[in-house]
């Protein structure tokens, strides 16, 4: 449904460099004896769009989640921007500074107006001046269309104005990675153009993004590549083009045609 | 036939229906009346008895505290007035005894010239629990809070102003040994050298440093020992330090409880489990009885400072409690979100986690802070003289032998008036921190 919307994107200028954002080589996950993630390899580069998509279960938030290590691997490597991702503080702390994430629930802090939300961790984290994270702040909110809302507390906000908050909290960080987890799953559907037309704009820019969603829509107009997982594996992936018109696995084809059915 | 299809027909309307107020019979206090208590004929009933179960109750009580003598020198004496006023049967209150022995019930043994330096002190604690309650004061004034525990010591205890004046710089010591070492020597050393370097500070140079400024500019007040203090001085001496000591322990041991680190987990776990398995009472007779086995012989730990330490490490085991119920109410996202941001443990906790926490915990923590301040009155079973100990020294005396009621309902309504407005306040503090439908 949001074809229409996407399809008419200018793509000329989201050029993918040939530099590494993030090397995944195979990594795997346990949850107890349950084998969540099974030899994922992956790599990302600088500017590039991924989608991932797959039935519920498969393990895609996981893996995203691993990006950021708010899951742990216990074997494999990832490695972002050149940071190997271990269990050492000071590596995770950065590498969280340098990735931002957009949550199914947005999670954003609601003891804290919504500028506070997006000055919070630039003060405290990249030390940056009050009044120069605010600036900031404000220049994002007007990005996705909210400055009238700074002083407000996240409980006075729809919910596809809080999704757009809360990317706009993760950009104020200067992110060079965008993970998105589901961003529009929680939202009404008029509420889900709002957000995906921000997230196209954000692609527009070049930023290298990993989106886990079920927009196909989206993934039609905006991804360089489309990921289709199952249990806990990578089935399949290919451009969008391709992936959508001539499914190879017998999976992604069943997945397909349940999801396009109607 | 056309009637019953009249739903089904299109309809569009044409004028609005404007809003209108509310017949009569259905607004104000007739209508309040009608719903609240005569709503039904058991209803009807039930507001009847309950009326007359009230003024029963009242005609008793009232007449026996409004008629009461007040000018007396002891309950023989006001007997004799009551006699000639209202004849030897009726029943009304002696409240000359409050009159004439309030110093008592509200100081101790505290020596009647010096009365000045706890009401003072009095009036710097309200001065300084103020910036702290109430977020419309001037943050600057936080710093007089802080200095107000060591003015007040002294006042209340006496003695030099230096000796409150280099324990509080120990604090200042940690704080600045922690801004200077965390940078250099990372998070973990920076906290235990800020917890070292006071410590070995107070052992050593702490106390000839104050001998030594006393020397120079001496800044003394006439001292006053613990034994001296009594009445609600004593119960509010305990009651506020415990209550001011307990939250930030408390919530460090809540902090524990959640904690990966095995060691401080399992050491809050124990710590939380061994003191609230135990009864105030027996950790209050430790305190009196066995300490003294422990620490090294001539030592001379004040008893109430004592007291404080037990009242205070009880209380926090239940402050921990509660804390642990509001962070295990935090959505996992919240935790996530502070994660995800690049925040380590202790920002995410402090600017994050803790606030909304807190906040969930408002209810429990004050709920606490009644009971802690209410328990206070345990000491007398220590022989600190808490105005429950003082009233049954002022029955000691021939002259208000016997007299029990009055010193009672009084206490009671002392009581009741510190542990409401906490009530009230706690009411307060959660409107105010409300973010929902603003």
């Amino acid at each position: 449904m949001q074809q229409q919307a996407t399809e008419t994107i200018d793509r000329s200028h989201m050029t993918v460099s040939d530099e590494v954002a993030i090397q995944i080589t195979k990594m795997n996950k346990w949850y107890g004896n349950f084998h969540v993630l099974r030899d994922i390899d992956l790599t990302v580069h600088r500017g590039e769009r991924i989608v991932i998509a797959g039935p519920s279960g498969s393990g895609k938030s996981t893996m995203i989640r691993c990006i950021n290590r708010l899951e742990e691997h216990q074997a494999g490597k990832i490695v972002v921007d050149g940071t190997e991702l271990g269990s050492d503080l000071k590596n995770i702390d950065k590498i969280r500074s340098e990735v931002g994430m957009v949550f199914q629930h947005f999670n954003l802090f609601p003891h804290l107006t919504i500028l506070e939300n997006c000055t919070l961790a630039p003060i405290w984290v990249r030390k940056v001046p009050k009044k120069e994270a605010e600036a900031t702040a404000m220049h994002f909110l007007e990005k996705v269309k909210i400055p009238e809302q700074a002083h407000k507390y996240p409980g006075q906000l729809s919910g596809g104005q809080q999704q757009r908050v809360a990317i706009a909290r993760s950009l104020c960080m200067k992110p060079r990675i965008m993970l998105f987890d589901e961003p529009t799953s929680a939202l009404d559907p008029e509420m889900i153009k709002e957000v995906l037309d921000t997230m196209v704009s954000l692609a527009e820019e070049g930023m290298t993004m990993i989106c886990v969603t079920h927009e196909m829509g989206f993934a039609q107009a905006v991804a360089n590549r489309v990921i289709f997982m199952d249990a806990g594996q990578i089935v399949e992936q290919n451009e969008p083009k391709a992936f959508f018109n001539n499914p190879q696995h017998e999976r992604t084809k069943l997945f397909l045609s349940q999801i396009l059915g109607h | 036939m056309s009637d019953t299809h009249a739903q089904t027909v299109p309809f569009v309307r044409d004028t609005m229906v404007e809003e209108q107020e509310p017949p009569l019979s259905q607004s104000g206090a007739y209508k309040w009346t009608r719903e609240n208590l005569f709503s039904t004929p058991l209803n009807i009933i039930l507001t009847v008895v309950s009326l007359f179960v009230i003024w029963l109750v009242l005609s008793h009580t009232l007449p026996w505290a409004v008629l009461g003598i007040w000018d007396a020198d002891s309950l023989a004496q006001c007997r004799e007035i009551r006699d000639e006023i209202y004849g030897p049967d009726a029943s009304v209150a002696c409240w000359a005894v409050i009159a004439e022995r309030w110093n008592q019930l509200l100081f101790g043994f505290y020596p009647p010239e010096l009365y000045w330096r706890p009401v003072l002190a009095f009036v710097l604690f309200l001065a300084a629990i103020a910036p702290v309650l109430f977020a419309s004061v001037p943050r600057k004034a936080l710093w007089f809070s802080a200095a107000a525990p060591f003015v007040l010591y002294w006042l209340l205890w006496g003695g030099s102003l230096w000796g409150p004046i280099a324990v509080g710089a120990g604090f200042a010591l940690g704080a600045v040994v922690m801004r200077f070492a965390t940078p250099a020597l990372g998070a973990l050393a920076g906290v235990l050298l800020a917890i070292l370097v006071p410590l070995l500070y107070w052992f050593t140079l702490c106390a000839p440093l104050a001998g030594a400024l006393n020397a120079v500019i001496p800044l003394e007040l006439v001292d006053v020992r613990s034994n001296d203090m009594g009445g609600f001085m004593l119960a509010m001496i305990i009651g506020i330090s415990g209550i001011a000591l307990s939250l930030p322990l408390g919530i460090v041991l809540a902090l524990g409880r959640q904690s990966d680190l095995f060691i401080i987990n399992k050491c809050s776990v124990i710590f939380i489990e061994v003191i609230r398995g135990v009864p105030l009472i027996v950790w209050l007779f430790t305190a009196s009885l066995l300490l003294n086995y422990f620490l090294p012989p001539g030592t001379n730990f004040d008893l109430m400072l004592r007291v404080i330490i037990m009242v205070t490490l009880f209380s926090s085991a239940y402050i921990a409690e509660v804390v642990r119920g509001g962070l295990a109410a935090l959505p996992k996202g919240q935790y996530e979100a502070a994660d995800a941001l690049g925040l380590d443990y202790w920002k995410s906790m402090r600017l994050i986690i803790l606030p909304q926490a807190l906040k969930i915990s408002i209810p429990g923590i004050v709920n606490t802070f009644i009971g802690l301040f209410k328990d206070t009155t345990l000491v007398v079973f220590i022989g600190l003289l808490d105005p429950i100990g003082l009233s049954n020294a002022i029955r000691a005396s021939t002259d208000w032998n016997g007299i029990y009621w009055e010193l009672f309902v009084f206490i009671g309504l002392c009581f009741f008036i510190f542990c409401f407005s906490m009530g009230r306040y706690s009411l307060f503090l959660e409107k105010k921190l409300r973010r929902e439908h603003r």
